[in-house]
């Protein structure tokens, strides 16, 4: 009997642990770090961590609209690099992407930013065809166009996301296929690889996360 | 009895044999089946989807029966060379260029093509790699 009684208790006990140990999910965070010493309400002061953050940028969208950061500041926005005439990665990356297009289409803090990084050919014409191609209408997807310096620097310093010109790649550009999460004070909160489902499935698993962080 | 024997086992090896001649094609089109997959996952998936469902307008789904078997004798070339003229498929209009796949070999192409067209709903048979190699060298 007093075994009985013993073997329950530790199961109790187990139990209450493991589900003490559960926390409010948070995503994690990316790229450089430090600390810097900040005064808080009060005035007292203390060490807070500091993340690294996506800088002002300003592109012609799709629309030819000169779009700045004011467009995706306060919202959780996915971010990619691609160009219109790539036929290795990119179509499989915005096949995925438009699954999770469709599922935030109506949820307003949310958007999306396709970087192109052919700055020869892909005008906002261009982008504006493809875009409505690929069956994407109104602001909610961003499509931006941008000089090689400012697109490749964005991507390679602050969205840390390699691309590159290359003339023995089929194409002409090689990149990376990560669509960057970035939250609503401009930090990485994660990377998927826009060419793998299950990295894809990932990210729509995060964005809810990521906005119930804001939520309190 | 001995001669009954020997003719029967004469008619089954008979048999037998016009069986397994049936039997090439079968094994030939598995052949290309499978190694015609693996290109298409390779070269074509990207942009034509794991289901040749197509990528909305920028690519067409590779499910219209009708128009490959009207452009039969073109699809090799078009696999090879890409087109940059416009396509109706399903009743849509497609206008994006496909891009050239110099790299395939004749074999490649013919694998790639008979895998397309007995996939997704396609079933029309298959088609020899020699056939393919003459229609690859007079692609307009």
């Amino acid at each position: 009997m007093n075994k009985i009684i013993s073997s329950i208790a530790i199961c109790m006990l187990s139990i209450a642990l493991l589900s003490s140990c559960k926390q409010d999910k948070k995503l994690p965070f990316y790229g450089e770090r430090h600390a810097e010493t900040v005064r808080d309400a009060a005035g007292v002061e203390k060490i807070d961590t500091v993340y690294q953050t996506i800088p002002n940028w300003s592109f012609l969208n799709q629309d030819s609209i000169v779009t700045t950061n004011k467009a995706t500041d306060g919202k959780v926005y996915v971010a990619d690099f691609f160009f219109t005439s790539c036929s290795t990665i990119c179509p499989t990356m915005h096949r995925n992407l438009m699954t999770v297009y469709n599922d935030f289409k109506t949820n307003p803090d949310v958007m999306f930013v396709s970087h192109t990084i052919d700055f020869k050919y892909d005008k906002p014409s261009v982008l504006k065809k493809y875009a409505q191609k690929l069956g994407v209408d109104g602001d909610k997807w961003q499509f931006l166009y941008g000089s090689k310096d400012s697109v490749y620097t964005l991507a390679e310093k602050n969205y840390l996301v390699a691309v590159g010109e290359d003339s023995t790649a089929k194409d002409g550009y090689i990149h990376q296929g990560y669509l960057v999460l970035i939250d609503k004070d401009r930090r990485i909160r994660g990377a998927y690889d826009g060419t793998k489902e299950d990295q894809v499935e990932q990210l729509k698993k995060d964005i809810p996360v990521l906005l119930t962080e804001y939520k309190k | 009895m001995r001669k009954y024997i020997i003719t029967i086992a004469f008619l089954f090896s008979v048999i037998f044999v016009i069986i397994s001649c049936q039997n090439q094609e079968t094994i030939d089109l598995q052949n290309y089946m499978s190694n015609g997959k693996e290109l298409y996952r390779t070269k074509c998936q990207n942009c034509h989807g794991e289901n040749g469902e197509g990528l909305g307008q920028l690519a067409p789904p590779l499910t219209d029966t009708l128009f490959l078997k009207t452009n039969k004798t073109r699809l090799a070339c078009i696999i090879r060379n890409g087109i940059e003229e416009s396509i109706v498929i399903n009743g849509k209009t497609y206008k994006e260029k496909m891009p050239a796949f110099p790299e395939l070999a004749d074999i490649d192409v013919a694998q790639v093509m008979v895998y397309i067209t007995n996939s997704f709903g396609n079933n029309q048979g298959f088609v020899p790699y020699s056939k393919v190699s003459i229609q690859l060298q007079n692609c307009k």
